[in-house]
């Protein structure tokens, strides 16, 4: 935790007359306060499940650590800065990201990364069902989504672009479900140990690495090594899903005049 | 694999060679190919839609488009359109794909109901001498009113944002994309002008049209195009598309060729890629997932802006509408089977879902038997043709309507149904450069802001004929409508009574 000076410290676990916890609006309305007031640097105490925290914002100096359970759509909308959580995140982290930086020292729950377009996401552990469901790219620029442990199914369902990546630390057998990539028509997964042709979904195929992933793998890796003091084993064998086709339903529509 | 037999050709172009002066304008017009000029003569090829383009552009009147004389044998069941679909599915294995509303008679309703005017007992209102009030609100109701020092309504004080708009009209979600960017340039600007509301769709906002936001509902859909929180803080209100009428349950499909430089930069999407939409949002799978969405919403906007949710209208449209009202929507648009789509699946488009005049009934009714129907703003939509059905549909519970259809007939439409090809040869659903030029902004917003403007006198002149002062007072007012067709059931789920019966 930092102690600058300039830190603003907020107690999320702070009971109201009824003995509640912060309400979640109240708690994103401090949060809102503080940034406006111009302080960036922030820390949340005791977060007790409070939904949508700091949606929407994003300086690119903005540090906000969150301490205890963050609740749903954690950092919703972000446009910039980091949001690093010391616990679990829930499901819809990164909900719709546009840019910016979130780490979670633990797992995050389903749709972690739903439609983002931006930003990077570091969860230090696993990761629930359609992780990065479709996440997209403009001008080059997309998400990184990397998840140490395993996935469920559906990662990656509908993608469009930007990069998913699914380390299997810890993992003794394929850290992905089911139906990977099914409907992606953009974008790549890359899946660390291990992934069977049956567990690609429909439009989706697996492929080799080539030079430009490789060094995407090898910047991620070291990004991950760097937020969670880790080491990374390098000779495990890394799989890259990509689309078979950008356009998925070619042929599938008949247009005659009836 | 495709196993072609010839589908015959619907729309035969006539040329009276006597009166063309053989100017090949119509050759240019023709975005279908449908015509060449060969041996010093127009002459038709196959291809023509019936989109009347070289009709209205021949300077001598030289074309007339017929349906083509060689139709099938006539047989009572197997139509000609169920020949040709099977015809055509025979050919390509492909789902058959069309676009504006649902092609089916037999779902009209608007047309058998009657409106009720003033006689002796309650003196009607000449609408030109005294007011007659059509400024609609939309949003969350407050609930309570709050009186200054001075005994003022203070309507700063309330605490949910609401929008005034000076008609009870909205023009529906038709997605940059799906049109033009004129189109879309001329109906923001007679939203604009007219102070109501337009919606984006589900594409983003160019920047060019951020100067409209005040008067644009942005729309949140499942692929979440251009969705940044700069732009949810811009417009006026946002709405989280769940369905639309004329697809309910299938998601949005933009084909890569649409999308081209203006539309991969507004969408935030690489060139050429095909644009999806997923069918359901994979957030949202219950009333509680929905509460979430709209509640990150108003976090995100801090609660500047209504937030709203729009569903097609499905069997039980009425108890997913009260879920929507208690997991916090602010308006509530429903859109009736007859909707119009840039693009949809004919095997939804005709045959799923309901006709709105018995959604909005329905969901009015229930609203009210739950005490929740003061809270919310109503909207309702999928084909409102003219200030008749709005009137109707308002009488039926709608606070608002949303039109479409009719906004781009204004434009030029002629509802050929062909808007999936992107060849519109009106400008309209189309980004093919040459033919959206063909649109000019300044005509196409004056003619929609012209139709508008009469609909809105035509909606002051019934409430002035029923005696009824403001719009408000129209809202859910069933006893000024009867029933006058086929099949009484309809009036009784309706809640309207039969033609004949009188107020006792
Ligand atoms: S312009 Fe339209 S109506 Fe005329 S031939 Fe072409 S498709 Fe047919
Ligand atoms: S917008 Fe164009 S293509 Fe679509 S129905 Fe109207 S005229 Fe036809």
């Amino acid at each position: 935790m930092s102690d600058d000076n300039s830190t603003v410290v907020i107690d999320a676990g702070e009971r109201d007359r009824l003995g509640h916890p912060l309400d979640y609006r109240e708690l994103n309305r401090r949060i809102r306060k503080t940034l406006s007031e111009g302080q960036e640097r922030i820390v949340l105490m005791n977060v007790m499940g409070q939904r949508y925290i700091a949606s929407a914002t994003g300086g690119t100096r903005m540090r906000i650590e969150i301490h205890g359970t963050p609740g749903n759509d954690l950092g919703a909308f972000l446009n910039g800065g980091t949001l690093e959580v010391f616990g679990n995140a829930q499901d819809v982290t990164a909900n719709t990201m546009n840019g910016g930086r979130i780490v979670v020292h633990g797992n995050s729950g389903d749709i972690t990364g739903l439609a983002a377009r931006g930003g990077t996401l570091l969860v230090k552990g696993n990761s629930g069902y359609r992780v990065g469901i479709h996440i997209k790219e403009f001008e080059g620029v997309g998400p990184s989504l990397v998840i140490g442990g395993f996935v469920n199914d559906y990662v990656g369902e509908y993608m469009a672009g930007g990069t998913i990546f699914v380390m299997g630390l810890g993992c003794t057998s394929s850290p992905v479900g089911l139906n990977v990539g099914a409907g992606m028509h953009g974008g790549r997964i890359l899946v660390r140990g291990g992934l069977d042709e049956h567990q690609l979904g429909p439009g989706a195929c697996l492929a080799e690495l080539d030079e430009k992933d490789a060094a995407v793998v090898e910047g991620l890796m070291s990004q991950y090594e760097a937020a969670f003091a880790a080491t990374i084993d390098r000779s495990v064998p890394v799989l890259k899903v990509m689309p078979l086709d950008s356009r998925p339903f070619r042929g599938h529509y008949d247009s005659t005049t009836i | 694999m495709r196993t072609d037999i010839k589908v015959p050709e619907k729309y035969l172009p006539i040329i009276d060679q006597e009166a063309c002066i053989r100017c090949k304008r119509c050759i240019k017009s023709c975005s279908y190919g449908a015509l060449e000029f060969k041996d010093d003569k127009v002459r038709v090829k196959d291809g023509c839609v019936s989109c009347l383009r070289c009709v209205i552009d021949c300077p001598t009147s030289a074309i007339t488009v017929v349906e083509r004389p060689s139709s099938y044998a006539p047989h009572a069941v197997f139509s000609p359109e169920i020949r040709r679909s099977i015809m055509a599915q025979a050919n390509s294995g492909g789902v058959l794909l069309s676009s504006c509303g649902a092609n089916a008679e037999y779902m009209d309703i608007f047309n058998d109901i009657l409106l009720d005017a003033a006689q002796v007992t309650n003196p009607s209102i000449d609408p030109l001498r005294e007011p007659v009030e059509t400024k609609t609100y939309l949003g969350r109701r407050p609930g309570k009113v709050v009186v200054d020092d001075d005994g003022r309504i203070d309507l700063d004080a309330s605490e949910t944002p609401i929008v005034v708009m000076d008609m009870p009209i909205m023009i529906g979600h038709i997605s940059l994309g799906s049109i033009s960017y004129n189109a879309q340039a001329a109906l923001f600007r007679a939203a604009s002008e007219l102070n109501i509301l337009a919606g984006t769709g589900e594409g983003g906002l160019h920047n060019d049209f951020y100067c409209h936001s005040k008067n644009l509902c942005a729309e949140v859909a499942s692929g979440r195009f251009g969705v940044t929180s700069h732009y949810l803080k811009e417009v006026s209100c946002v709405d989280i598309k769940i369905g639309q009428g004329a697809k309910p349950g299938h998601g949005g499909h933009l084909p890569g060729e649409k999308v081209q430089k203006l539309i991969s930069e507004t969408r935030m999407i690489p060139l050429g890629t095909d644009a999806l939409s997923p069918y359901p949002h994979h957030d949202i799978y219950s009333i509680e997932d929905l509460q979430q969405l709209i509640s990150v919403l108003k976090e995100s906007t801090e609660y500047s802006v209504p937030v709203g949710v729009k569903i097609a209208a499905v069997h039980n449209v009425g108890a997913i509408a009260s879920g929507i009202v208690r997991a916090g929507a602010d308006f509530l648009t429903i859109d009736g089977l007859r909707g119009g789509t840039g693009s949809a699946p004919r095997v939804i488009r005709d045959h799923a879902g309901m006709p709105i005049e018995i959604a909005v009934s329905a969901v009015d009714q229930r609203l009210q038997e739950e005490g929740l129907r003061d809270k919310v703003t109503l909207c309702a939509s999928g084909s409102i043709r003219t200030a008749a059905d709005m009137i109707k549909c308002i009488a039926l519970g709608a606070d608002v309507v949303g039109v479409c259809t009719s906004a781009m007939i204004a434009m030029g439409c002629t509802v050929c149904q062909q808007c999936h090809r992107g060849a519109c040869s009106w400008g309209i659903a189309t980004q093919v450069p040459e033919l959206a030029a063909r649109l000019d902004t300044e005509v196409a917003a004056q003619r929609v802001i012209n139709m508008f403007h009469a609909w809105n006198e035509e909606l002051k002149e019934i409430m002035g004929a029923m005696g009824i002062d403001s719009v408000e007072s129209l809202v859910g007012n069933r006893d000024r409508l009867r029933y006058i067709g086929p099949n009484p059931r309809i009036a009784e789920i309706l809640d309207v009574k039969h033609s004949g019966e009188g107020w006792g």
